[in-house]
């Protein structure tokens, strides 16, 4: 028996995100009948787009392993009381050490590269996450300013460094030339390499599996360990974690390292696995598109995961529809991401004082 | 390098640039006294250029444009009072929100109304705003060497001047008026405001009316006045740049309108400047275009000053049961 005032977990984890999606997709449907579409067929288009086909399916994956690494980023800072907005920031400094290993350490064996390129990847993460974290813990400044100023010092510096300090010679386009040592195999090569099988062109590659790995290991890490106790409990209540010996102001550090390195696998997914160059704004809004993640997925990696391949959908789906109906953006996209994070997140509670009175008028 | 430090013509592009920022931080200002933490104002002032823009092609008169921007960037404000004030939802979430759906819509409609990947036409003559000139420039400009200069002052869209005239309007309104002092208490104390008898919705609300109008100027200056017409991302961060100099400011009228000046001239000297040399070394755009963000986190630690925001920011009211 439940509490008053206290929803059955069903509700809480089931229901309320369902209707708050149902919410979002309706107003969806009106943006839609605004540019003159059928909603119903557009969203069809977008589905059979993204799952009808191998080559949805691989595209699908590939933007579900940026948005799991994002996720499961944004969550951990979640779970220790802190809003990262600077996810865009952490991963693509991250891309710098994905790069400086991937070029300067090509003479050595994948086996060592991959690793290491991975390692390099999330100590810049790690590192960009980290001084915010530090900033808030150490001198009070607002997690949330800092890294949003984070990701526009990290969009300049790149800038910088691609151009000046990366980009080959004599060439024009802004970027690195391509990155051979580190070079994570796609789908795409491992079966024409090994199978002798044609599979369609897509950006899919190896990564994808570390991001499940890593869903997993956030899960063991948060709830299985002593660390990730000491994070939640920060989180609940730092003053009460103070008692139980536990110290806010390191493990704010700590979580927030932790979320900027798993940012920074979106480095690894996107520098060393799809492009195989340090381009410039790789990371495309991934890090806001980990928000809305995390949001849906109630920070819980099972969450996470799905909702990162709703949004892989949503992203691929997007992007067959703006070749279906030409006149309908890509940014589409973009509208119902905003839409759900409305919805998911700032509204969340719209539905939860009427399903309240709802159900414990039928307990009575 | 002196030569365009100081030269007329970016000083009175600093003018120029830093009138968004004025108008946004002002938003942001009126916001966040009153305890509602802003991140929207980027988003805000997109969806007020892309309509100031759109409506400006349309019907050829800006005043018309102005007030259909205030209009949306008001709406947009509504949505985010309704989650934090209503709802007492996450204002962060909220205002993140509220900027992926400005810049989704103002490409998605704008692609749908004029086909052109979400650009709008460039504005008509008749669509722009009168400029205004001091009595007496076409005098003082044929004067030599401080002639120019006068271009500073003069010359500019009636807008800058009213985003100027709004910084003391701001600083009187907040500091002497009943409104004002409510309105600060309520950003500091809400419940004492509640006890008092007075509604803490009511005044948040107003305060982020007051923030949707100032986004409204803030993005129809960018979209009209500036360039002549809305292309995507046109804000390019303006608004947290905005925040920044609130932040910068210390949450008060008049220091935000010096920092919006600084960042503005930084923004005006970046764009003048591919890299200058102090000494050997060469400082390239991108240290500069980067300055004002490295500026505000060193003082958000508190390395140099005190940042002190309205206690109660962020934290949605709940009446005590």
């Amino acid at each position: 028996m439940s509490q008053r005032g206290e929803l059955p977990k069903w509700v809480d984890v089931g229901l309320i995100p369902a209707l708050n999606l149902l919410l979002a997709l309706l107003a969806t449907s009106v943006i839609f009948l605004l540019i003159n579409e059928n909603p119903i067929e557009c969203l069809g288009i977008m589905i059979k787009g993204a799952v009808g086909s191998l080559k949805g399916w691989s595209y699908l994956l590939y933007y579900t392993t940026n948005f799991i690494f994002m996720g499961l980023a944004v969550a951990v800072a979640f779970h220790a009381g802190l809003f990262n907005i600077g996810g865009e920031g952490q991963g693509y400094i991250a891309g710098l050490g994905a790069a400086l290993i991937g070029l300067n350490l090509e003479f050595l064996p994948w086996f060592i590269t991959i690793p290491l390129a991975i390692l390099a990847s999330v100590a810049f993460g790690a590192l960009w996450g980290f001084v915010p974290g530090y900033l808030q813990a150490k001198r009070g400044s607002h997690i949330v300013i800092t890294t949003i100023m984070f990701n526009f010092i990290a969009s300049s510096l790149m800038v910088y460094l691609i151009n000046y300090w990366f980009r080959p010679i004599g060439k024009m386009a802004v970027e690195s030339r391509e990155i051979t040592g580190a070079y994570i195999l796609s789908f795409r090569e491992i079966a024409r390499q090994f199978f002798d099988f044609k599979y369609p062109a897509s950006p899919l590659n190896l990564t994808v599996f570390l991001a499940f790995l890593v869903a997993w290991a956030v899960w063991y890490f948060l709830w299985r360990t002593k660390l990730g106790y000491a994070i939640r409990a920060v989180g609940l209540n730092s003053d009460a974690a103070i008692y139980a010996g536990i110290k806010p102001q390191r493990i704010i550090m700590i979580a927030m390292a932790v979320s900027g390195g798993l940012a920074g696998l979106v480095a690894v997914n996107e520098v060393l696995g799809a492009q195989h160059r340090l381009l410039l704004e790789f990371v495309q809004g991934a890090g806001f598109v980990g928000i809305a993640v995390a949001l849906m997925g109630r920070n819980h990696p099972i969450g996470i995961v799905l909702a990162a391949m709703l949004f892989g959908l949503l992203y691929q789906g997007g992007t067959e529809l703006s070749f279906a109906k030409t006149h309908i953006n890509r940014d589409m996209v973009v509208v119902i991401q905003g839409l759900i994070i409305l919805f998911m997140g700032a509204l969340e509670n719209a539905f939860r004082p009427w399903l309240t009175a709802l159900f414990f008028k039928a307990d009575d | 390098m002196l030569d365009i430090l100081l030269s007329a013509e970016t000083l009175s592009s600093t003018i120029r640039m830093s009138v968004p920022l004025i108008f946004a931080c002002l938003a942001g200002l009126w916001s966040e006294r009153s305890g509602i933490v802003d991140i929207g104002l980027e988003g805000k002032m997109l969806a007020a250029a892309f309509t100031a823009a759109a409506a400006g092609a349309y019907l050829g008169s800006p005043w018309l444009a102005l007030l259909l921007a205030i209009g949306v960037s008001i709406l947009f404000s509504l949505v985010h009072g309704y989650a934090a004030i209503n709802q007492r939802g996450n204002q962060v979430v909220s205002g993140v929100a509220i900027n992926m759906l400005a810049a989704g819509l103002a490409v998605v409609l704008g692609n749908e109304w004029f086909k052109e990947g979400g650009r709008t036409p460039p504005l008509p003559p008749e669509a722009q705003f009168p400029v205004f000139h001091m009595p007496g420039f076409s005098a003082i400009q044929s004067i030599p060497v401080i002639g120019p200069y006068i271009n500073v002052l003069s010359g500019h869209s009636v807008l800058v001047y009213v985003a100027f005239a709004l910084v003391p309007l701001s600083a009187w309104g907040l500091a002497k008026t009943r409104f004002g002092l409510r309105l600060r208490a309520v950003g500091e104390n809400p419940h004492a405001v509640d006890t008092a008898g007075i509604s803490v919705t009511k005044l948040r609300y107003q305060a982020i009316l007051i923030a949707g109008v100032l986004c409204g100027f803030a993005g129809t200056y960018l979209s009209v006045a500036l360039q002549g017409s809305f292309v995507r991302d046109m804000t390019a961060g303006r608004g947290f740049m905005a925040l920044a100099a609130l932040i910068f400011a210390n949450w008060r009228a008049w220091p935000s309108m010096w920092a919006c000046l600084l960042f503005g001239y930084l923004q005006a000297v970046g764009l003048r400047m591919q890299g200058f040399k102090i000494g050997a070394v060469e400082i390239p755009v991108q240290f500069i275009n980067m300055l004002p963000y490295v500026m505000t986190v060193v003082l958000l630690a508190g390395f140099i000053g005190k940042s002190t925001p309205p206690r109660a920011s962020g934290t949605p009211y709940t009446k005590d049961r």
